[in-house]
């Protein structure tokens, strides 16, 4: 992906790399279809020590990145998530662990080195989103006393029911709020859903009148608008880049197939109406490639692009990721929508993360209110 | 030599102040390309020569170019980071393409020492507009089967034929020709290239008036049109060694190192009125479906920039194949495409009719959808980019052909070839 990575970077990567081909080969997912968390406890403490979950935390706080632009670091293991299908929560636990650095509470402190360590797993509830009105949040927070009391149901959250910790994000008067809560704590109704992917487990999570002290609020009550959005942004970067992974393994998988396979004695990649759909595909994934590096780079860096380039990635590659994907599909024929054949578990990774944290449609809608925000000052 | 040249901070730093003091905002006719009748064109490109002798005598012509050219001898991230300090300012729109990538890139690969002296000072100083003559009536992607035709006579060349789809004609000043001058050979074996004074005796101008009432695009006709020997590039026959670079050029065109125009994503407006003053103007912008148009028009504004600073760095890192342009010009046709219908759905009915106070801010929607596929056709169609990736980017085996080693006057042509 990247023209230039460090001696550390490509380390990093071809760790992950390594690590997931030989726990995670496809043969094994297979197995796991019916497996209740799709992973082991002990496969996520490994990956924790290879670097999984601190990439974006400060190293005062434990974590720390291998050069000194973590999401560009993280961009390269999701990439590996991608390239794979791998399961396991990279994004919620990258997104609740950056959410946590620099936080004073100890309840956030202990949570954090949990994750840090692979020892706990984390679930963002996005209750609330700035995509949406503030009426059509799902979760309110409200303060009551020393306490504060959240009502509301958020779903899809991944891996709810294997986390310890949740950062449930809701409205309250005035702005959003987020609240770090144990997943055990009376009120909390975790029901697994039926899902899209081999691999990964969502459920859907109530939480009603759950009241835990204020002092698990993250950040100030009603103020999280900007820490959300960089949660998002950081959840942003993680899925483009493995729906990145994602499309370059579909892709090169129907590319050999094109001059494996023979039909009126011809390979399919000598027939012009199938080659003008793989330049077509090309183009896409080189495009994908671009703007998701450029995310990873601008989120790295707190450009002032950060933000728009962050949701130009999620909405370009949730809308062409799983395009090519079915184009794959398309020209494999039949065997393509088997669930034997490999292609499928690339086509569920790149359409489920089309739908995780904002839509293409949801983001363009944010893309639109920047630039006719710049507009009117302009 | 390389510890002599500034460093692009520093010289972005200076170029910055230079531009600032030097160069007002960008204009219409600098997006347009052309005006809207023949008088103020006139006007857009004296003021082009103008505005490109301005930065040949401000030291900022030609950045890439060698210096005994009266170039600057810098680098591409030179040429970048001017570009980018380049973004709302106006510039010689008119020079950019077709003048410096292909034609003065073309110059300067093969060129002889003389004809690089007599012609890139002239370019850098805004006295020679160049157009490039490649397509003919009989064929547009099959560049090589040219059949305009140079006929040697003692020290000339005697040309006859016909170019088509060059524009700015009408007003440019020289042109780089294909012409065939070997019928017994393959194809791509008996072709030279010419360098040619547009405006003399035995060449014929014709415009060509597109749909929307444009006619930037002209036809010549050459009737034992004279060139001396001194002007042929390259060896005799040897044009598509040429040839193939200059489509290479052809294809990077605005992204070329050798170009000066801004870039950037300032957020800006690009081209005409913005998505977002064409759905205000519709009184939609509170209409979530106008705003994903208007976000989706952003996203594609960014990853066509992404892509293109993609491309480059592999390019320019030894990693890419040439061939990869052909993804960058694919793309950009088809982005274009999608950009055009996205302003033409956000306007609505506003795009059926408009007023002549509205033309310039709102009333152009209609018309740029219906020239939408100019994007896809324009500088080699997305088909044959599409070649271009499969066959050579992917490998994969390619489309047969009637014209392989087969001598040029033997192969088949339709009944208005030739």
């Amino acid at each position: 992906m990247w023209h230039v990575l460090t001696s550390d970077q490509e380390l990093l990567r071809d760790t992950t790399a390594r690590f997931l081909g030989d726990q995670v080969p496809l043969s094994r997912l297979r197995k796991d279809r019916d497996d209740p968390a799709g992973f082991d406890p002990g496969y996520w403490a490994t990956g924790a020590e290879l670097g999984w979950t601190s990439l974006l935390v400060a190293e005062e706080d434990g974590g720390g990145s291998v050069s000194g632009r973590g999401a560009v670091d993280l961009a390269l293991i999701a990439y590996e998530f991608g390239r794979h299908a791998a399961p396991g929560p990279l994004v919620d636990c990258n997104v609740v662990a950056a959410a946590l650095s620099g936080q004073e509470g100890d309840v956030q402190r202990a949570a954090l080195a949990e994750i840090l360590a692979g020892k706990a797993i984390a679930s963002s509830c996005l209750g609330a989103a700035p995509w949406q009105r503030p009426d059509e949040a799902s979760v309110t927070i409200r303060r009551e006393g020393d306490d504060v009391v959240i009502d509301g149901t958020v779903r899809p959250v991944e891996s709810a029911r294997q986390a310890g910790w949740l950062l449930v994000t809701g409205r309250s008067d005035g702005g959003m709020s987020q609240v770090l809560v144990p997943a055990g704590e009376a009120g909390i109704e975790i029901r697994p859903l039926k899902g899209l992917d081999v691999t990964r487990r969502f459920a859907s999570v109530t939480l009603d009148g759950v009241k835990v002290p204020r002092a698990f609020l993250v950040g100030r009550q009603a103020d999280a608008d900007a820490a959300v959005a960089q949660q998002l942004q950081n959840a942003a970067v993680i899925l483009a880049a493995e729906s990145v992974g994602a499309m370059d393994a579909a892709f090169q998988m129907t590319l050999d197939w094109a001059f494996d396979r023979y039909t009126f004695g011809r390979a399919l990649a000598s027939y012009q109406a199938l080659k003008h759909r793989f330049a077509d595909m090309k183009s896409w994934l080189e495009a994908s490639h671009a703007v998701s590096d450029a995310a990873a780079e601008a989120v790295a860096d707190r450009t002032d692009l950060a933000q728009e380039a962050a949701s130009a990635a999620k909405a370009y590659i949730g809308e062409w990721g799983p395009e090519l994907a079915q184009d794959c599909v398309q020209l494999h024929g039949g065997i393509g929508v088997t669930y034997e054949h490999d292609l499928h578990f690339f086509l569920r990774r790149v359409t489920l993360d089309r739908l995780l944290y904002g839509t293409p449609a949801e983001h363009r809608r944010l893309l639109a209110a920047i630039q006719i925000e710049r507009e009117q000052a302009a | 030599m390389s510890d002599d040249i500034e460093s692009v901070e520093d010289f972005r730093l200076r170029a910055r102040q230079w531009i600032t003091e030097n160069f007002g905002p960008i204009q219409p006719w600098d997006l347009d390309q052309n005006c809207e009748n023949d008088e103020e064109e006139l006007v857009a490109v004296a003021r082009d020569r103008a505005l490109q002798r301005k930065l040949f005598d401000g030291g900022f012509a030609g950045l890439c170019f060698p210096r005994e050219y009266g170039g600057q001898g810098l680098t591409p991230a030179h040429q970048r980071a001017f570009n980018e300090e380049l973004a709302g300012h106006e510039f010689p729109s008119r020079f950019a393409v077709p003048t410096f990538s292909p034609c003065a890139a073309v110059l300067l690969e093969y060129g002889t020492p003389e004809q690089k002296a007599r012609h890139i000072p002239a370019i850098l100083k805004g006295e020679e507009v160049w157009v490039q003559m490649l397509s003919e009536p009989g064929g547009g992607s099959d560049v090589a089967g040219a059949t305009t035709a140079a006929v040697r006579d003692g020290d000339d060349w005697i040309l006859n034929g016909s170019k088509v789809w060059t524009s700015r004609a009408w007003w440019a000043d020289w042109g780089l020709c294909l012409a065939r001058t070997n019928w017994n050979v393959p194809k791509h074996q008996g072709l030279t290239v010419f360098l040619l004074p547009l405006h003399q005796p035995g060449i014929e101008i014709h415009r060509i008036e597109r749909l929307n009432g444009e006619s930037e695009a002209c036809q010549e006709f050459f009737s034992d049109v004279r060139i001396p020997d001194s002007d042929r590039m390259g060896e005799i026959d040897a044009g598509w060694t040429v040839g193939t670079r200059w489509m290479y050029h052809e294809r990077i065109g605005h992204n070329s190192p050798y170009v000066t125009r801004p870039i950037g994503l300032s957020g800006a407006a690009a081209e005409g009125p913005t998505p977002v003053a064409i759905a205000r103007k519709a009184g939609r912008l509170e209409d979530p479906a106008a705003q994903e148009l208007i976000g989706e028009a952003r996203a594609l504004e960014i990853v066509t920039h992404e892509l293109q600073r993609r491309l480059a760095a592999a390019a320019a890192s030894g990693k890419g194949n040439t061939d990869s342009s052909a993804i960058d010009r694919l793309f950009r046709g088809m982005a274009y495409a999608r950009q055009k219908t996205i302003a033409f759905d956000l306007a609505g009915s506003t795009a059926a009719g408009w007023t002549e106070e509205e033309e310039e801010a709102t009333g152009a929607q209609g018309m740029d959808f219906l020239m939408r596929q100019v994007s896809c056709i324009g500088g080699g169609t997305t088909e044959i980019a599409r070649n271009v990736i499969s066959e050579r980017v992917l490998g994969m085996p390619r489309e047969p052909s009637g014209d392989r080693n087969v001598p040029f006057r033997d192969v088949p042509r339709g009944p208005k070839r030739g």
